[in-house]
Parts: structure tokens; sequence; C-alpha cells
């Protein structure tokens, strides 16, 4: 099992990897009735997530927005089994999630606190292929296939992370998470440390790697335009307590486009919606 | 710009690293001036006592050419052998014992939590006695040979690096520990490969501390309790009246002090290159 998907890994860049998921094979992610409070001190709680239900399909990239503080990353740390939810159950893949599944990825906003400083890029990301005991010669194949993959020199590899741009880090935050197959990949506001071209380059990494590997991509952004640029549905969500405001699908066709897809009137029209929900209207 | 990821092309680490290197020459002319500011005062305390006791005939004071003459002739055979060989072997070991103890012991205290509840009130009840308060007993259980030294330098050595581990794996950065946990590391490899590495630095100055430590210990167990020695050349000087004698035995200790803690700091700087060069870059 590890080696096959070793394999796969070692040809992420040039190659289809075989079809392990197809349609109609039930959701990735079934989420009931999820709801999160925290305690705040005295024994008081707030309730960061109400109630919110959706399902991610196979292969699907589904974005979440909503108002600051709505409790998105909340939600997105429930869902990838970093937090335990307080209410409702999370399925991934028909099972109830206890812990951070095997082949679920995790990109943090802040690259250059998830990354280790003191492993060079190249051993950063083959940490995650190391503690699954995968060959040595398989993890450098891996090493550089993830990073041609994220748009990087596979020589970056022998540099520490903090000798990199932030926006170079974060790619090296995405190839770490990718080195790993997983068929999840949850992405927490990414882009919302970088500048606005960076963001626009990453968008399009990440793009890509949706289509290329037909990845399941659950991604929490503040950025309307990010969100219905990239996303096959957008899951808006309102102010905290968070409940599921509206799910809009956006029929755009992939490839996308910076400018192009953007420039569009369906795109107009689908940011126009979705902003209307986030700030409250209907 | 390009947009279309297919046709973009790859990025190179050329553009950002870069900011540390200068002109070498102008570096070289820096590092000479710090080098220098950092010399100036020492070197001139040191012409100082030269020349104020060139013709001292004070017993007290001697002359500093007649220790450095006596120092030469004393040390570089007879005493040499005779104390400094015994006294740094305690040392090393007594340092090499509290630093795997220490380390050992912060790990444990960060993986084990029954261990944590229990030892918390130990550690810092034996972390706040003075060593030296501990001799007599520790002359009592152990006699005065080679392992009574050693046992009370490990002792006292032991706490700064043990609190500086706990207090350093501690506060590791949540994140991280977060980011193992998606990345699918067990907690023991989580231990060795992020948590170890992550609170390496705050190790480092636990053990910087230790070293100080024990080598106040080693002196002092030598002076209360030994037959060899530097402690002991130092206080069987004194108390027979060879003030020479004296003065070297201190300037030795100076000068070997200021040797261990150069090879630490050389050590600390290579192992923990990373922290230093991300450091020098956030600041640069």
């Amino acid at each position: 099992m590890v080696l096959r998907r070793a394999s796969a890994a070692a040809g992420v860049a040039s190659t289809e990897p075989e079809g392990r998921r197809g349609p109609g094979e039930g959701p990735v992610l079934s989420v009931r009735d999820l709801g999160k409070d925290y305690l705040i001190g005295r024994g008081e709680r707030r309730v960061a997530v109400q109630e919110v239900s959706f399902d991610v399909g196979r292969g699907e990239f589904v974005c979440v927005v909503g108002p600051s503080g709505a409790g998105k990353t909340t939600v997105l740390r429930c869902l990838s089994g970093l937090t335990p939810p307080s209410r409702g159950e999370v399925l991934l893949d028909g099972v109830p999630i206890a812990r951070v599944a095997d082949h679920v990825g995790v990109v943090f906003q802040d690259y250059s606190r998830s990354l280790f400083p003191w492993m060079s890029v190249a051993a950063n990301i083959a940490l995650p292929l190391r503690v699954r005991k995968v060959p040595r010669e398989h993890q450098r194949k891996t090493v550089s296939a993830v990073l041609t993959q994220v748009g990087l020199d596979p020589d970056v590899g022998g540099r520490y992370p903090w000798q990199l741009s932030g926006g170079m880090q974060q790619r090296v935050a995405i190839a770490r998470a990718l080195a790993f197959e997983p068929e999840l990949l949850f992405m927490d506001e990414p882009f919302a440390s970088v500048d606005a071209q960076t963001r626009a380059e990453l968008e399009d990494v990440v793009q890509e790697i949706h289509d290329r590997l037909s990845v399941t991509v659950f991604f929490v952004t503040h950025d309307i335009d990010e969100a219905v640029y990239l996303a096959d549905r957008v899951i808006v969500l309102s102010r905290s307590p968070a409940v599921v405001r509206d799910i809009v699908n956006v029929p755009l066709p992939r490839p996308r486009n910076q400018l192009e897809t953007k420039g569009g009137p369906e795109f107009n029209e689908l940011r126009r919606r979705v902003f209307q929900l986030v700030a409250g209207g209907t | 710009m390009a947009l279309d990821v297919s046709s973009q092309p790859t990025l190179r680490s050329a553009p950002p690293p870069e900011t540390g290197r200068r002109a070498p020459a102008r570096m070289l002319l820096r590092q000479g001036g710090r080098l220098l500011g950092g010399v100036w005062l020492f070197a001139l305390m040191v012409a100082l006592w030269w020349l104020l006791t060139e013709h001292s005939t004070s017993p007290y004071f001697p002359p500093l050419h007649t220790i450095l003459n006596e120092l030469a002739k004393v040390w570089f055979f007879r005493a040499a052998q005779q104390d400094l060989v015994p006294s740094m072997e305690h040392l090393a070991i007594g340092f090499a014992v509290a630093g795997v103890i220490g380390i050992a012991g912060g790990a444990l205290f960060w993986r084990v939590r029954v261990a944590r509840e229990a030892l918390t009130p130990l550690v810092y009840f034996l972390y706040v006695l003075p060593a030296p308060v501990l001799l007599p007993s520790f002359i009592l259980l152990f006699g005065i040979g080679s392992f009574m030294k050693v046992a009370i330098i490990a002792f006292a050595a032991l706490w700064p690096t043990l609190l500086n581990a706990i207090d350093g794996m501690r506060s590791v950065d949540p994140l991280k520990l977060e980011t193992a946990r998606t990345l699918g590391l067990s907690p023991n490899r989580t231990l060795w490969s992020i948590v170890l590495p992550a609170a390496s630095p705050q190790i480092a100055a636990g053990l910087r501390n230790s070293l100080q430590v024990a080598i106040l210990l080693m002196v002092v167990s030598e002076m209360v309790a030994s037959t060899a020695g530097i402690g002991y050349f130092i206080l069987n000087a004194q108390q027979s009246f060879e003030s020479v004698d004296m003065w070297t035995g201190i300037i030795v200790l100076g000068v070997v002090g200021s040797i261990l803690n150069l090879i630490f700091v050389i050590v600390e700087r290579l192992v923990l290159r990373w922290y230093y060069g991300e450091r020098a870059l956030q600041q640069a």
C-alpha cells in the first residue's frame, strides 16, 4: 500500500495517478449537524459553530467563505481531525474521524511557522515519507517531483525554508502536503499572507494540482474572488455562531484563467451573489 | 506575468537568500574591528597589572612576570598532570552526565504526563538548594574520591539544562506540533524530529549555564575534600603562603574556563546554524 502510493507520488508531475476515485462512490466528507463550542474561562462557553451540514464529493473543489470570525477555520479544524467537534459528526469515507487521517494533507496560512527551520526544504518534504518508511530513493524522486509540481526548481530542495521568499515557502508547504499523495487536501487561508501577484500564481498552482491529480480540496478563504475562481461549490457561512447560509454552485469551465475567467460576466454574477450572501443580504 | 501554470517557468532559489553576504574585504574589516573592540580593554587591564606590579615587593601581589614564569614552570609539567587532568576528568564526566540526564528528563516531562506531575515539585525543591550545601552529605555518602566529585558536579549542573529543556519543549510552537500531526508523525517521532530540534536553542543555553556551574562545583569540591585538583592546588598554595603559586592556579582556571566556553560556543554555532541563520535574516 505504502509502496504503491510512493510510486504514484514519484510520478506526480508527469502521469495521471491510476483512477482511484471515481464519481458515484459516495462523498469523501459528510458533515452532519457539526457544532463546536470553546471554553472561554470560568466555565463559560462560546458557540463558534452552531450547526453545519454539507457533503464534499470525490475530486471536488469546495471553498468556504464567510464574514471574518465566522468560524471558517474552526470548521476546517474539525473536518481535518485537528479538533474534536462538540456536536454532530464528520464522516471521512463513511467513517467517523478520530484523528488526522493518513491520507489527508493540511496547508496552514502561516508557512513560516509550519515549515521546520532546522530541516532543508527537501527534508521538510520528505518527512511524511520518512515516517511512512518509504525507501530513500523513492523519497528523493518524490521530493523533486512535488517541487516541480508546485513550480519550484528541484535545486531549491538543498536550501533552508527561511532562505526563501514567502511565496516560495508556501509552495514548499504545499509540496510537503502533496508528497504523501493525500486524497483530501485542506487549505486554511493559505494565501492570506502573500502579495497579490504571488497569490494569483499560487491559486493557479492549486488549481492545476486539483485538475491534474483530481485531489479533493477543501479551501477556506475570506477572499470571495478567490473562492469563486477556484471552487466547484462555494459554501457561505453566516456570522458566528456559524450556520450554512447557502451553497453556491460554480459551473465555470476548467481550466480557468485569471484574466478570462475573472473577466467574464458569469464570474461577476457569481461573485456578486456570494458577496451578497456574505454581507448578509439575500 | 505568467498566469498559466503549465507554461510558467519554475522558480529557482536565486532571489532572496543572499542578504547575509557582503563584499568580503569589507566584512573582514568589520570582523577585525569587532574583535579589536572586544579585546582592547582586556589587554589594557593585563598591561596595567603588569606595570603596577612590576616592582612590587608585597607578598600578596607578586609581579605578573614572576607569576607567569612560575606558571610556565609549574603548570606545563607537574601540576598539569597531577592537578589539571583529574579536575578535567571529573568536569567532563559530571557535565556529560548532567547534560544527558537533563535532556532526557526534559523529554520525559514532555512525553509522560504522570512523570511531569509527579516530578515537578521535587525538581523545583532540589533546584533551589545550593549544591555546595549538599557537599557534606555527598562526602558522607560517597567518601572523598572521584565518584563524589563527579556526583556533586553532575547534580549541580543538572538543573540549568533540565529546567531549560522542560521550558523549551513546553513552549514549542503549537502550529509545529499540529503540522506534525497532519504529516502523520507518531508522538515519539514528534519528540525526536520536532520537539527536540525546536527546543535546541534553549537547551543549548541551559547547557552553557550548566558548564559554568560544573566548573564552579569542580573547584569547590576540590577545596573541601581533596589531595589533588586545581581547586586543591589554589587553596593549598594560599594556606602555605605560596601566593605566586596561588595566582598561577587562578590564571590557569580562568584560561581553562575561557577555552571550554569558546569550544562550547563554536560547537553551538555549528549545530544551531539554522537558528542563527534564520535570526540573522529576520534582523537584516
